[in-house]
């Protein structure tokens, strides 16, 4: 591991090098390292595809999980398939993330398709961030696919961030919700430049008592475009939540589409969502608390963001 | 000291498209180490006083000196480097910034518990139920308002301008909200109420009125003509004390 690949993983899992307990490094399009566990096991996939299984023991408690992908070339396109099976009971941290430095012209591209069996009572706190960085004329891209499927009483906390230096993402995000269960997403998105961000959501609320909360926040800055599309459907006595927040600056765009369908009449279900510049009264009382303009506008998008 | 030098404002009907006056004439003087109430009834430009002397509007015409300085035409932040602090009469609503965050930029640098807690204190809250929560509607329009107020003691100043600080805070604490005041007492304080207690502790009364001058006084000049206008009278609140 270089200089480099320790800053990429530093940006996206705040790792100082090899994590404690168990871990699949991957880099340029192969596993770098790994280390597994009884409690956590992560073996090749058994269908032979680019990937990971990653086996979380029943009962198994406060333990973690870190999977990062780093791509340190251009004219990569790195696709790869992580299947996570949690037992019954088991409350774990995942981390994940893919960090690109693509110092060519070229395209290099990140494709993670993560499929989530949540058993009975399991709970798992999922942290995945995005960031790229290198020549400003080259690519990087990432299409993520999270998959989730929550069974009876378990819960799926999803914090997803992407900060920076993205040139194009493409996010969808399916789930079934089971009875009882709880799924979390909390995204937090900023573009700048001539960047594009798309994230799709699609919940299944099918088990009574399920519920969702989604929570989007992004902030969109000089060219660039975002656009959130939120589907909820609730077929049970459910309660589903989707908030889209978005502070526009400069010359973008963002695009909320929400929809919710109620299919059953136990449903309830909320949509807010909100677009606009910063509002002028928030400016107006950090100066009156001895900021300039630019120090208040950059203390808002942060406190929006982190 | 403050002085207001024939200060005007008026801003154009969006409907009408007709100028409305909101203030014309205005010369008034407010005294270091004076508190002044600014009183008056609804829609006689108090609030608007308070923005065009915060720097949050700018008079029309006139001008505003402070110690014999022209600021009419510095900022907002300049005037808050300056030494002069606001609290609004609506509380400003922050997604993410938590209460502990805005008491450090107020105060202009890192507190720790004990430090936050000294700024809560005064406002009757406890700091540890407080500080990590956001600035938003979680909160009830009561705890909004005490942090806005602990925000204006963190950040500190010559100047306090505190647009109706007593409103919607419960009469329970009213008694601990006056003596947060007294304890601006050597400051320059201007505070926009119609709250007979807090009238009680002004040297100085203005008395706003959209149809004429305003008219100011010491409280003890000011407060038999309070009485004597039913009109105005009737705004104020809890009865006057002379």
């Amino acid at each position: 591991m270089d200089k480099l690949d320790k800053e990429l993983l530093y940006k996206i899992a705040e790792l100082h090098g090899i994590p404690e307990g168990s871990y699949n490094i991957r880099k340029d399009g192969k596993s770098l390292a790994r280390s597994s566990d009884s409690d956590i096991e992560i073996t090749s996939r058994r269908d032979g595809r680019e990937g990971i299984d990653i086996f979380v023991r029943p009962g198994v408690k406060n333990k973690s999980a870190h999977i990062p992908v780093i791509l340190t070339q251009g004219g990569l396109l790195d696709v790869v398939y992580n299947d996570f099976y949690i037992g019954k009971g088991a409350d774990v941290t995942i981390i994940a993330g893919c960090g690109i430095h693509n110092d060519t012209c070229g395209e290099a591209r990140h494709d993670g398709v993560h499929t989530f069996h949540l058993e009975e009572g399991s709970t798992v706190r999922y942290i995945e961030r995005h960031y790229g960085e290198g020549n400003p004329e080259g690519k990087k891209e990432f299409t993520p696919v999270t998959r989730v499927f929550l069974k009876k009483g378990s819960t799926l906390v999803m914090e997803a961030t992407q900060l920076g230096g993205v040139t194009n993402t493409d996010r969808l995000t399916t789930a079934t919700v089971g009875k009882n269960a709880r799924l979390v997403i909390k995204e937090k998105i900023m573009t700048s430049g001539r960047e594009r961000a798309v994230s799709r959501f699609k919940v299944r609320l099918t088990g009574e008592n399920s519920t969702v909360d989604v929570v989007s926040r992004s902030v969109a800055r000089d060219d660039s475009y975002q656009s959130f599309v939120s589907d909820v459907i609730g077929k049970n006595r459910c309660f589903g939540h989707v908030e889209c927040d978005g502070i526009l600056l400069d010359r973008a765009r963002i695009l909320s589409t929400p929809k919710i369908d109620a299919v059953s009449p136990e449903a309830s279900l909320v949509h807010e969502a909100a677009v606009g510049k910063i509002a002028g009264d928030q400016l107006i009382k950090l100066m009156t608390l001895g900021l300039t303009e630019k120090e208040a506008e950059d203390t808002i998008i942060k406190g929006f963001l982190y | 000291m403050i002085k207001l030098e024939n200060i005007g404002y008026a801003v154009k009907d969006s409907r009408t498209g007709k100028k409305n006056v909101i203030l014309s004439d205005i010369n008034l003087t407010f005294p270091d180490g004076s508190i002044t109430v600014i009183t008056g009834a609804n829609g006689s430009g108090k609030s608007t006083l308070i923005k065009l002397i915060c720097g949050i509007e700018t008079p029309t015409e006139g001008r505003i000196l402070y110690n014999g300085e022209d600021i009419t035409g510095k900022s907002i932040t300049e005037r808050a480097k300056a030494g002069f602090t606001t609290a609004f009469q609506q509380p400003v609503r922050f997604k993410g910034i938590t209460v502990g965050k805005l008491l450090d930029i107020a105060s202009d640098h890192k507190n720790n518990l004990a430090g936050l807690c000294d700024y809560l204190s005064v406002v009757g809250l406890c700091a540890r139920d407080y500080i990590d929560r956001e600035m938003n509607d979680s909160l009830s329009g009561g705890e909004l308002k005490r942090i806005e107020l602990a925000m204006a003691m963190a950040k500190g100043g010559d100047v306090f301008l505190l647009d109706e600080p007593e409103a919607g805070i419960d009469l329970w604490s009213f008694d601990s909200l006056t003596r947060l005041f007294t304890k601006l007492r050597g400051k320059t304080v201007l505070i926009v109420s119609h709250q007979s207690k807090i009238i009680d502790i002004a040297d100085n009364i203005v008395l706003l009125d959209k149809s004429g001058e305003p008219v100011s006084g010491t409280r003890e000049e000011m407060l038999p003509r309070i009485t004597a206008n039913r009109g105005v009278c009737s705004v104020i609140e809890g009865g006057a004390n002379g």
